[in-house]
C-alpha cells in the first residue's frame, strides 16, 4: 500500500514538474514534448507486451483507432472537449483491443510480430481507400477544448493540450507502475522465462499475453486519440508499418524495467529527429539505424536499466533480458 | 476465360521474382534464425548495381546485347560478395543468439543504414535499365501479349528454386548447411565450423535478394523506395510458406502472386492489403505457416 502511495506522489510532483518546465519552455518544445509523450503512451503499451516476451509491430493499428475516434467525434458529434475525445479513443482501443486478443493469444515471437503487422497494414490499406473517411488525405481536426475552456491564443492552446496529455501521461505511468508490480503484473515476466513452469504453477499464459494485451492496445487508443489532438490532423499513416516501428524502437529504447525512461526516450527520439531532419535530411534515418545498433548491443536492457545500474542497492537483481538459451 | 488465364500468367510471373527474393530470406533465417529485414535493401541494392552495370554497358554500345544478362548475374554475384561477409562478420555475429525479435530490430537498424547508403551512393533520382527487357521479344498466350523476358524469369525462378533444392538436399556442404539448420549446438559438437556456415549462408541469402533484384530492375524505373515493398511481400511469403522451408516459399510466392494479380484484376482497391488478408488467413488456420518446421520444445 505505500508502494502505492509512493507512485501517486511522485506522480503528482511529476506533473507539477512538468506543469512549471512546460510553462517556462518555448512553443515548439511544448508541441515536441506532447508529441513524444502521446506516442510514449503508445510504447508504453508495448512494454507492457515485453515484458511477457511479446513485441507487436502493429500498434498502429490501436493508435489509428484512437485517432480516429477521437477524429470522427469531433467531426461528426460535435464533441470538442480533449477528456471526452481521449475516452472515446480509449474505448476505440479498448474494444478492438478485447475483439483482437483472443486472437493472438496463442501465437508468440515472430509470428506474433508479423500478424500484428498484417493487421495494422490491413487497416492501413482499408482506410486509405475509405473516401468517405478522407481517403489518404485524412481529415483535419479543429483545437479541442478542455472542460469548457477554449484557449484564445495559439500559445495558450497548446499548453493547455501539453498539461493535459502530460497529466494523463503520468496517471497511465503511475498506474501501469502499479500494475507491474502487482501479482497479475508480474505474471508476464515469469511467462517470458518460462512458460511451461507458470501454467504448471497454475496461470494461464493466454490470459496473461491477452490481458497484456488488451492494456496495450487501450494505451495505444489514448495515445493515438492525443496525437490526433496535438496534430490536428489524422491519415491512414497512423497504421503504417513506419508508425508501428517508431512505437517499437521507442519501446527497446526504454527497455521494460522503467515506465519513466519510456517518456525520456520518446522525448529523446523527437529531438533527434526535430534536429537531424533539419540539419542532415539525408542521412539521419541512417543514424537513427547506428544508434539502435549500439542501444541494443551496448545497452540490452534499455535506457531504464541504465538507471538501475547507477541506483547503489540492488543493482544486481537488475531484470535485464537474459541472453536465449537453446 | 480470358481474365482467368490472364491472372494465372500475371500470377506466376510475380510469383517468379517474389520466389527468388522470399527463398534467400528463408535461407537466411533457416540458418542464423535471422528474420533479415534488410533484405529488401539488398533488393534493391543488386537492381541499381544492375541498374548502372547495364546503362554503363549498353550506353557505351560494348559487346553483343545478350551478354548484358551475364552482367547482371555479375552485379548481383559482385553485390553478394561485397556485402554479404561485411554485414555477418561485421555486424550480425555480435547479436547471434538473442531473442528472434530483437533480432528483427537489429536488421531494421541495418535496413536504415542501407536505405540512407543507397541515396548516398545513387542518388534519389529513377534509374532505367530497359535494354535487357525488350531483348526477347514478345509473346502472346490466349491472345493476350506478353513480354518474353518475364518468361525467362519464370525460368530463372525455377532454376534457382531447383539448383538451391539439390545444393541443399545433394551435396555435401548442403547436407552441412542443413544440420546446421537443425540444430548448430550439436552440429558444432560434430565437428561443423558453424561460423563459416553461416557466412555462407548470409552470403548465399544476399545472393538472392540481389539476384532478384537486378533481373526485376529492366521491368521497374529503380528508385528509393523499393526495398521496403519488397521486403513486406517477401515477409508475407516466408511466414505463409513457413519460416525456413523452401518449398514453402515457393508455394507461398505462387500464393501470393495469384493473390495480387487476382486483386489487381477483380478487386483493385483491396491490392494494397490483400497480401496481409492472406497472410491473416493462412495463420489463422497454420499457426506457423503451411510448411511449419516441427522443433522439439527445449526447456
Amino acid at each position: 500500500m505505500a508502494a502505492v502511495v509512493g507512485t501517486f506522489a511522485t506522480a503528482l510532483i511529476a506533473f507539477v514538474v512538468l506543469a512549471l518546465a512546460g510553462f517556462a519552455a518555448p512553443n515548439w518544445l511544448v508541441l515536441v514534448a506532447t508529441l513524444a509523450f502521446s506516442k510514449g503512451l503508445v510504447a508504453l503499451g508495448i512494454v507492457a507486451l515485453m515484458r511477457g516476451g511479446l513485441i507487436s509491430f502493429g500498434q498502429g493499428t490501436f493508435y489509428c483507432a484512437g485517432a480516429y475516434a477521437a477524429g470522427l467525434a469531433m467531426r461528426s458529434l460535435g464533441i470538442g472537449d480533449a477528456a471526452m475525445l481521449v475516452v472515446l479513443g480509449a474505448i476505440a482501443g479498448l474494444i478492438l483491443g478485447v475483439i483482437i486478443a483472443p486472437l493472438l493469444a496463442g501465437y508468440r515471437g515472430i509470428f506474433f510480430a508479423t500478424l500484428t503487422l498484417a493487421l495494422s497494414m490491413i487497416v492501413y490499406g482499408i482506410l486509405n481507400k475509405t473516401y468517405s473517411l478522407g481517403g489518404s488525405d485524412g481529415l483535419n481536426l479543429h483545437a479541442p477544448g478542455f472542460f469548457g475552456y477554449r484557449p484564445a491564443r495559439s500559445q495558450d492552446a497548446s499548453y493547455a493540450l501539453f498539461l493535459f496529455t502530460s497529466f494523463v501521461t503520468v496517471a497511465a505511468a503511475a498506474l501501469c507502475r502499479i500494475h507491474f508490480d502487482s501479482v497479475r503484473g508480474l505474471l508476464p515476466l515469469a511467462a517470458r522465462d518460462n512458460e511451461i513452469r507458470l501454467e504448471y504453477l497454475g496461470a494461464s499464459v493466454r490470459w496473461v499475453n491477452g490481458i497484456n494485451f488488451v492494456i496495450a492496445a487501450v494505451l495505444a487508443g489514448i495515445g493515438g486519440a492525443l496525437s490526433a489532438l496535438s496534430l490536428g490532423h489524422i491519415d491512414p499513416d497512423f497504421a503504417f508499418w513506419t508508425t508501428s516501428g517508431e512505437f517499437v524502437f521507442l519501446a527497446i529504447l526504454s527497455g521494460y524495467v522503467s515506465v519513466t525512461a519510456v517518456f525520456v526516450a520518446a522525448i529523446l527520439l523527437e529531438l533527434v529527429r526535430s534536429f537531424s531532419s533539419q540539419y542532415f535530411p539525408n542521412t539521419w534515418q541512417g543514424a537513427l539505424g547506428v544508434f539502435l545498433l549500439l542501444i541494443i548491443l551496448f545497452l540490452p536492457g534499455g535506457l531504464g536499466s541504465l538507471a538501475l545500474r547507477l541506483r547503489p542497492s540492488g543493482a544486481k537483481s537488475a531484470p535485464v533480458p537474459a541472453e536465449k538459451r537453446e | 476465360m480470358k481474365l482467368a488465364a490472364a491472372i494465372l500468367i500475371d500470377g506466376v510471373i510475380d510469383a517468379s521474382w517474389l520466389f527468388i527474393v522470399a527463398v534467400g530470406l528463408t535461407l537466411v533465417f533457416g540458418v542464423l534464425n535471422i528474420l533479415n529485414f534488410a533484405h529488401g535493401s539488398l533488393f534493391a541494392v543488386g537492381a541499381y548495381a544492375a541498374a548502372s552495370a547495364v546503362g554503363w554497358y549498353y550506353g557505351g554500345d560494348l559487346g553483343p546485347p545478350f551478354l548484358g544478362y551475364l552482367l547482371m548475374l555479375g552485379a548481383a554475384l559482385a553485390v553478394a560478395l561485397a556485402l554479404g561477409p561485411l554485414l555477418e562478420r561485421g555486424v550480425l555475429r555480435f547479436f547471434y543468439r538473442r531473442d528472434e525479435v530483437v533480432l528483427v530490430l537489429v536488421t531494421y537498424a541495418l535496413f536504415l543504414i542501407l536505405e540512407d547508403a543507397t541515396k548516398l551512393i545513387w542518388g534519389v533520382e529513377s534509374y532505367y535499365a530497359s535494354e535487357p527487357y525488350g531483348l526477347l521479344g514478345n509473346v502472346s498466350f490466349f491472345g493476350l501479349s506478353y513480354v518474353g523476358y518475364d518468361f525467362a524469369l519464370i525460368g530463372l525462378a525455377v532454376a534457382a528454386g531447383l539448383l538451391l533444392w539439390l545444393g541443399l538436399n545433394r551435396t555435401v556442404t548442403g547436407k552441412i548447411v542443413l544440420a546446421v539448420i537443425h540444430d548448430r549446438d550439436i552440429s558444432r559438437a560434430m565437428g561443423v565450423n558453424v561460423t563459416r556456415v553461416f557466412a555462407f549462408a548470409f552470403t548465399l541469402g544476399v545472393f538472392l535478394a540481389a539476384l532478384g533484384g537486378a533481373f526485376t530492375a529492366p521491368k521497374i524505373s529503380v528508385q528509393p523506395g523499393i526495398g521496403i515493398t519488397v521486403i513486406l511481400l517477401s515477409f508475407a511469403v516466408v511466414v505463409i510458406g513457413g519460416l525456413g522451408s523452401v518449398e514453402g516459399a515457393a508455394i507461398a510466392a505462387l500464393f501470393v502472386g495469384f493473390a495480387r494479380a487476382a486483386a489487381i484484376h477483380l478487386v483493385p482497391w483491396a491490392e494494397l492489403f490483400i497480401v496481409y488478408l492472406v497472410m491473416a488467413l493462412v495463420l489463422a488456420f497454420r499457426p506457423e505457416g503451411l510448411f511449419q518446421r516441427t522443433s522439439a520444445r527445449k526447456i
